[in-house]
């Protein structure tokens, strides 16, 4: 029977079922899990007042993201309860012997920016982490997924999880994606489509020419924000791209093994004419520069749009958040997107913060300068190698000339949980990939927006079409 | 974990849709290295009229009357009744942690986000799914009726109404064993542990480099 790629990797790594029903909960051998700072303590300490140890700690890969500072860490982490917090993973790795990229290693940086960078994320692995944006592994053909801490604390404990299978989605985007579009731009022109729930109770399978077209990285800025749309897994089929982007990482697999390795990646995929739950098709070509306007990633337009008017729709609930959400972040119904004034730029995130999302922001701003009236530029990248690559290619000295700060790497503004945030009111075009009330820091208002779009609007002070600035 | 069998209890309504993790526990109390008292932080934004931080005495912070938690009648609430996608966001199991530890056993909406749905069963709070119109009419009754109280009963999987309407409502059986015996997830997993080895032995002769 024909197999969805998601069908595949399910099989792979069913253990156990709990009963003959055909929906019951599974037993599911993890391969990888990936371990950070905020979701783990708790775990940790319940695995040893059991009296339980790690079941494989081969599988496990350890990096402090959230809370480290972005400035200059030779001074350790001045906020006490948060060094206390890396502190305490610090002395768990230590103590159990589970590997662990610490704050000044070079390796360090955003959990899902290190795993597939180092190789330690594979194709047709399962791969978990006490974090939603895990379902960003998926983009190497893995069954990828966000796991709560009694969670992480059963895949220590067991190397299994306790598991329903999901409904599958395939998104296919066929075409070729216009100039100045991006795979964050197709992420947010789904989630518009489908809504932040569209994806509940599915794994999302995105395919079709425009993905196959995508490299690696944009591959991860999809089905990061999966999540986003409600899946808790987004997954991407194996291909040459895949391949190439693992060869000769360190955690890969080398001379025979590479080859035998290989040989079941390319196996990796959906067959043809597999059933899928639901199907939605876009057309690549269609698809514009995205900006949000609110505090749900499904509140979105393009570059060219306006703010949309709560009075024009019907349903009640609907109408209501939209009503706080314009409330929350000061904006008024029918303003252009592109008259939209702003305080701060973030680049940065799991969602874009690998070389490449780094190369199209610095091409956009080369020789040009941040506008007056923003407060603050922040390049945040994604690991302490992509910032080393990132100053190899000279873009820390593009950013920098034109105005930017360049920063250590880690979550950062993201979700602000360091000294990196919006000051109550302030509006932001960030990078990263959520726009909750309070995300970036109390009070803050987010707009997501691309790599290229955030480099762009740092420099008008607004928000500016990036397909018409002239390079 | 907590067990839970059957609770008639005062419902509060929370009525947004797309409650994110972010409002239900905002970042700064992450922090904590502690699975406890993160009921005091429970939609901290929107409980309290300034901005709180790890460490404050919630005692001495100023309580935004408009919030649906703060009013009187809702005092001592149960049973949530909030909206469509309730729980998106991260992955954090603060997020119900500080529910329960602020006293809810029970969160009624149309639908769950996933990690959150999932994460509630591992501690003993019960996710109840209803219909969209049923929890249209609960909105209703909630608001317009002091004191309003609902029974839910998870061996029978219903929710009952002061004027003995009944909901019923879909559980996974093993979710439902574990919860209403508060067995322990990890020790059941550990009964398999020949077969987890088994497994194991077998994936590492197929696919050696995942073991390296
Ligand atoms: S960068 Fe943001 S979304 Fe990604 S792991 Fe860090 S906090 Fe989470």
């Amino acid at each position: 029977m024909q197999q969805t790629l998601y069908d595949k990797l399910w099989d792979q790594h069913w253990v156990h079922s709990e009963s003959a029903e055909p929906d019951s909960m599974a037993l599911i051998y993890i391969d990888r899990h990936l371990v950070h700072e905020v979701t783990s303590p708790q775990a940790f300490e319940s695995l040893k007042l059991a009296g339980r140890k790690p079941w494989r700690l081969s599988s496990i890969l350890a990096v402090a993201d959230h809370n480290v500072p972005t400035t200059d860490r030779s001074y350790g982490i001045h906020d006490p309860i948060s060094r206390l917090q890396v502190d305490t993973l610090d002395q768990n790795c230590d103590e159990l012997g589970i590997t662990e990229f610490k704050m000044n290693d070079l390796r360090q940086g955003i959990v899902h920016v290190i795993g597939p960078e180092q190789g330690a994320t594979l194709p047709g692995m399962t791969v978990v982490c006490g974090d939603s944006h895990t379902s960003t592994h998926g983009a190497f053909g893995c069954l990828a997924f966000g796991i709560g801490t009694s969670e992480v604390e059963h895949v220590l404990a067991t190397q299994c999880l306790l598991m329903k299978k999901s409904k599958v989605m395939n998104i296919t985007v066929e075409g070729e994606l216009g100039f100045g579009v991006t795979a964050k731009d197709i992420a947010l022109a789904i989630i518009g489509k489908i809504g932040t729930a569209g994806g509940t109770g599915y794994a999302i399978e995105f395919s079709g020419s425009a993905i196959r077209a995508l490299s690696m990285e944009g591959r991860m800025t999809l089905c990061n924000m999966a999540i986003e749309a409600g899946a808790r897994a987004g997954m991407v089929a194996v291909d040459d791209i895949t391949i190439d982007y693992i060869k000769g990482r360190p955690f890969a697999p080398q001379g025979e093994l590479w080859d035998k390795a290989i040989t079941y990646w390319r196996t990796l995929h959906s067959d043809d004419g597999a059933a899928f739950d639901r199907e939605i098709i876009l057309e690549a070509a269609q698809i514009e520069p995205q900006v949000t306007w609110g505090t749900s990633p499904e509140m979105v337009t393009t570059i060219d749009g306006v703010v949309p008017d709560p009075a024009a729709v019907n349903d009640e609930v609907k109408r209501h958040d939209m009503q706080q959400a314009l409330k929350y972040m000061g904006l008024v119904a029918n303003t252009p997107i592109q008259q939209i004034k702003l305080d701060k730029v973030f680049i940065g995130s799991c969602t874009n913060s690998r070389i490449e999302d780094l190369r199209a922001a610095a091409n956009v701003i080369k020789g040009k300068h941040v506008a007056a009236t923003i407060k603050l530029a922040l390049v945040v990248p994604g690991s302490g190698l992509v910032k080393k690559q990132a100053e190899e290619e000279g873009l820390d000295r593009i950013f920098r000339a034109a105005g930017f700060e360049w920063r250590e790497p880690g979550c950062s503004m993201c979700l602000a949980m360091n000294d990196d945030r919006l000051e109550s009111g302030e509006r932001c075009a960030s990078t990263s990939n959520r726009n909750f009330e309070g995300r970036q820091g109390p009070g803050g208002r987010t707009h997501l927006v691309s790599p290229a779009m955030a480099a762009a609007a740092a420099v008008a002070g607004h928000f500016v079409d990036v397909r018409k600035i002239n390079n | 974990m907590e067990k839970f069998h059957a609770l008639t209890g005062l419902v509060a309504p929370l009525d947004r849709a797309n409650v994110d993790t972010d409002a239900i526990i905002p970042k700064q109390f992450l922090k904590s290295i502690k699975r406890s008292g993160f009921g005091q932080n429970l939609f901290d934004e929107w409980r309290y009229l300034e901005h709180g931080e790890p460490g404050m005495d919630p005692v001495q912070r100023r309580l935004n009357p408009d919030f649906v938690l703060n009013q009187p009648r809702f005092q001592g609430a149960q049973i949530l009744l909030a909206r469509a996608n309730f729980g998106c966001g991260s992955s954090r199991e603060h997020a119900p942690w500080s529910l329960q530890d602020y006293g809810f056993r029970v969160i009624i909406a149309p639908s769950f986000a996933d990690i959150f749905f999932n994460n509630c069963f591992k501690i003993g709070l019960l996710p109840v799914i209803l219909e969209a119109e049923a929890v249209d009419r609960l909105f209703e009754e909630v608001k317009s009726t002091s004191g309003y109280k609902l029974a839910v009963d998870l061996q029978q999987q219903i929710v009952v109404t002061p004027d003995n309407t009944i909901y019923k409502f879909e559980v996974d059986s093993f979710r439902k064993h574990c919860l209403l015996n508060g067995l322990d997830e990890i020790g059941l997993t550990l009964q398999h542990a020949e077969k987890i080895r088994q497994f194991e032995l077998k994936r590492k002769a197929e696919q050696p480099w995942l073991f390296a």
